[in-house]
C-alpha cells in the first residue's frame, strides 16, 4: 500500500471527533445527575424547616403543617418490610450458597432472582392488592410491608449468595476437619467471616425500598392522619411526594421538594457509604 | 437427597428452613402469575387476548377495555429511550474504560451509577417542575421549527408543546437507563485482553480503530445484554413516567401528545377502578406486564451469563 498522509489524517481526525464524542457523552450523564441533584437541594433546603419533621399535615390549602405522619408510616413499613424480608432473603441465599452449592436448584433460584431484581415493581403491588388488600377491603400498612419485602427478597438473596461464595473453601474445610456439623460451620465462620458484607448488603436493599412508590400505591396507600396502626391505611413519603407533586397547591409542592430532598440525600450517602465498606473491605483482600 | 438425610439433626432443621426460604422465590414468582391470571380471567373471558392487544379502546364508561394505546405508550416510550440512551452511554462506557485518566475513573463510575440509585418518584418529580417547562418553552418549539415542516418526520412534531407528553417521558426514561448500560458495557470493555488491544496498535491502528474494531465487538454479548436489561428495565417504570405523561388512552404519531403506558394506566386507574371488569382488565394489563418483562429480563440474563461464559474461557 502506498502511504497516504490524507488518510491518516483522515483516520486521526476521524477517532478525534469519536473520542471528544464519548467524552461529551460522559459529560452529558454527569451534567444530569448535577441538574437533578441540584435541583432537589435547591427547592428542598428553601422548604424543610423544624416543623416539616415534627407536625402533621395541615388541611389542604393551608400553608404549615408538616409531614410527621408520613415520616412514621415509611418507617413503621420498612422496618416491617426489613423484618419480613431480610430473614427469607438471608436464609434463601445461605440455602443456594451452601447446601444446594452448584446445584441446578441453586442456579435456577439464582437467575430467577436476578429477574425479579428488575422485574416492574407495580405488579407487584398489583400482586399483593389483590392478596391483601381486597380480602380485607381497605388498604393498610401490612399490605406496603408485605409489598417492599416481595422486593427485598431477592436483592437480599443475592447479595448474600455472592457475599458467602467469596468466603474461601479452605476455611470450612478447617472447621469441617475438627468435626464441626454444617450448621454450626454456617453459623461460626461462613457468617462471621462474610457479616460486614451481609450487613451492607441489607442496608443497600433497605436503601433500595426505601425509595419505591409504585408498590405502596395500591397497598398501604395514603393517610393525611397520623396513626400507627397497621391494620390501616398508611402515609408514606414516596406516595406524599406523588400526591403532593400532583396537587394544586404551592405549599405542597414545597413539602414534596422537601420529601424528595430527605428521601434523595438518604439514600445516596447510605448507597456511597455501604459500596464504599464493600469496596474497600473486598479490595484489600483480593 | 441423600446427602441432606445423613446430616445432624440442628443441620437438617436449618437446611429445611433454609430451603423452604429458597423455595419462597419459587413460589413468589408462581404466585404472582396464578393470582393476576386468576383476577384477569373475567377480562380474559370477555375480551379474548388478541382482541385484547389489538383493541384501541380504552372506555370505562362503557365498559370496553383494550390494551393496544398503553401498549402502544410503553413501545414508544422505551423504543425512543433506548434510542437516546444506546449512544450515550457507550460512550460513558468507552470514556470510563479507555479515554478517561485513571484518577477519575472510579468517582464518574460511581456518579454515572449514582444515576440508578436515585428513586424513580424523584425523576418524575423533577421532570414535572423542571425538565417539563423547559421542555415546552424553548426545547420543543425548537424541534417544532426545525422538523416541523418536513414531510413525515414533520408529524412526531405537531400539536402544541406542552412538556407533558411521550418526548419528555422518553427523555426521562433515558437518564434513567443510561446507568445499566453503561456499566454493564463499562465492565464488558475492561475484560478485552490487553494483549489484544496492543496487537492492533502495533499493526497502526489509531486509538479509536482499536475501540471500534476490537473492545467493542470483543464485549458485544455484554453489551446486549445490558440493553436488553435496560429495555426491561424501561418497560416496568412506572412513577418516572407517571407525572409527565398525561394518561390519555391515544395513538398519535406525535411525540408532543399525552399518552399512556401500561404503568400509567395502573398506576392512576387502579384506585379508581368501580367495576368488576375495570378492575380485572387493570390485572389484565398487570399480567401482560409481568410476563412481558420477565421474558425480556430472561434474555438479558442469557446474554449475560452467555458473555460471562465467553471471557472466562
Amino acid at each position: 500500500m502506498i502511504y497516504n498522509p490524507n488518510i491518516v489524517k483522515r483516520r486521526k481526525i476521524r477517532g478525534f471527533i469519536a473520542l471528544l464524542l464519548s467524552t461529551l457523552a460522559a459529560g452529558l450523564g454527569l451534567f444530569w445527575l448535577g441538574f437533578i441533584l441540584f435541583d432537589v437541594l435547591r427547592h428542598g433546603l428553601t422548604a424543610i424547616n423544624l416543623d416539616f419533621f415534627l407536625e402533621d399535615p395541615a388541611p389542604p390549602g393551608v400553608p404549615g403543617g408538616g409531614l410527621r405522619n408520613a415520616f412514621v408510616g415509611q418507617l413503621l413499613i420498612t422496618l416491617f418490610a426489613t423484618i419480613i424480608g431480610v430473614p427469607i432473603g438471608l436464609l434463601a441465599g445461605t440455602f443456594i450458597a451452601e447446601y444446594a452449592r452448584g446445584t441446578k436448584f441453586a442456579k435456577v433460584i439464582s437467575i430467577l432472582s436476578d429477574i425479579m431484581v428488575s422485574v416492574p415493581s407495580i405488579v407487584v403491588g398489583t400482586f399483593i392488592y389483590a392478596i391483601m388488600v381486597m380480602p380485607v377491603g381497605h388498604f393498610n400498612g401490612w399490605a406496603g410491608a408485605a409489598a417492599l419485602a416481595f422486593i427485598m427478597i431477592p436483592v437480599v438473596l443475592r447479595t448474600t449468595e455472592d457475599m458467602l461464595s467469596l468466603v474461601p473453601w479452605t476455611l470450612r474445610e478447617a472447621a469441617f476437619a475438627l468435626g464441626a456439623s454444617y450448621f454450626k460451620v454456617i453459623k461460626d465462620i461462613v457468617y462471621r467471616a462474610a457479616i460486614t458484607g451481609i450487613l451492607t448488603g441489607i442496608i443497600l436493599s433497605i436503601a433500595r425500598v426505601a425509595g419505591e412508590t409504585a408498590p405502596l400505591l395500591f397497598t398501604s396507600f395514603n393517610n393525611s392522619f397520623f396513626t400507627l396502626n397497621m391494620n390501616e391505611p398508611m402515609s408514606s413519603l414516596t406516595v406524599t411526594i406523588f400526591v403532593y407533586a400532583m396537587g394544586p397547591y404551592e405549599d405542597w409542592h414545597e413539602k414534596a421538594w422537601a420529601a424528595a430532598f430527605v428521601i434523595t440525600f438518604f439514600i445516596l450517602i447510605v448507597t456511597i457509604l455501604s459500596r464504599s465498606i464493600i469496596y474497600w473491605k473486598y479490595k484489600s483482600k483480593s | 437427597m441423600r446427602k441432606f438425610l445423613k446430616l445432624p439433626f440442628a443441620d437438617l432443621i436449618f437446611a429445611l428452613i433454609s430451603f423452604s426460604a429458597a423455595f419462597t422465590v419459587l413460589t413468589l414468582i408462581f404466585s404472582t402469575i396464578y393470582v393476576l391470571y386468576d383476577e384477569s380471567s373475567l377480562a380474559i373471558h370477555k375480551f379474548g387476548i388478541l382482541n385484547f392487544l389489538f383493541n384501541v379502546d380504552w372506555d370505562p364508561v362503557n365498559e370496553i377495555f383494550g390494551a393496544a394505546s398503553s401498549l402502544y405508550g410503553t413501545f414508544v416510550t422505551t423504543v425512543f429511550s433506548l434510542m437516546i440512551a444506546i449512544p450515550v452511554s457507550i460512550g460513558i462506557a468507552i470514556f470510563l474504560s479507555e479515554i478517561s485518566p485513571h484518577l477519575m475513573k472510579t468517582p464518574v463510575g460511581i456518579a454515572i451509577e449514582m444515576l440508578a440509585a436515585i428513586p424513580s418518584i424523584i425523576y418524575g418529580m423533577w421532570g414535572l417542575f423542571t425538565l417539563a417547562p423547559i421542555m415546552a418553552n424553548y426545547i420543543e418549539p425548537t424541534l417544532q421549527s426545525i422538523f416541523g415542516d418536513i414531510p413525515i418526520i414533520g408529524k412526531l412534531f405537531e400539536g402544541t408543546p406542552m412538556g407533558i407528553d411521550l418526548f419528555t417521558a422518553s427523555i426521562i426514561l433515558s437518564i434513567m437507563i443510561t446507568p445499566f448500560i453503561a456499566s454493564i458495557s463499562r465492565d464488558s470493555f475492561n475484560l478485552t485482553p490487553n494483549i489484544v488491544k496492543e496487537s492492533a496498535y502495533a499493526l497502526g491502528a489509531t486509538h479509536w480503530e482499536v475501540i471500534r474494531d476490537i473492545v467493542i465487538p470483543y464485549a458485544k454479548l455484554g453489551v446486549y445484554g445490558g440493553i436488553v436489561l435496560a429495555l426491561g428495565r424501561a418497560l416496568g417504570e412506572t412513577m418516572a413516567v407517571a407525572f409527565v405523561l398525561g394518561n390519555n388512552h391515544q395513538i398519535t404519531p406525535s411525540l408532543f401528545e399525552a399518552a399512556a403506558t401500561i404503568t400509567v394506566t395502573l398506576a392512576n386507574e387502579f384506585t379508581e377502578a368501580d367495576t368488576d371488569i375495570y378492575l380485572s382488565s387493570l390485572f389484565y394489563l398487570a399480567l401482560i406486564l409481568f410476563v412481558l418483562s420477565f421474558v425480556i429480563l430472561a434474555a438479558a440474563k442469557f446474554f449475560l451469563l452467555k458473555a460471562e461464559k465467553g471471557y472466562s474461557r
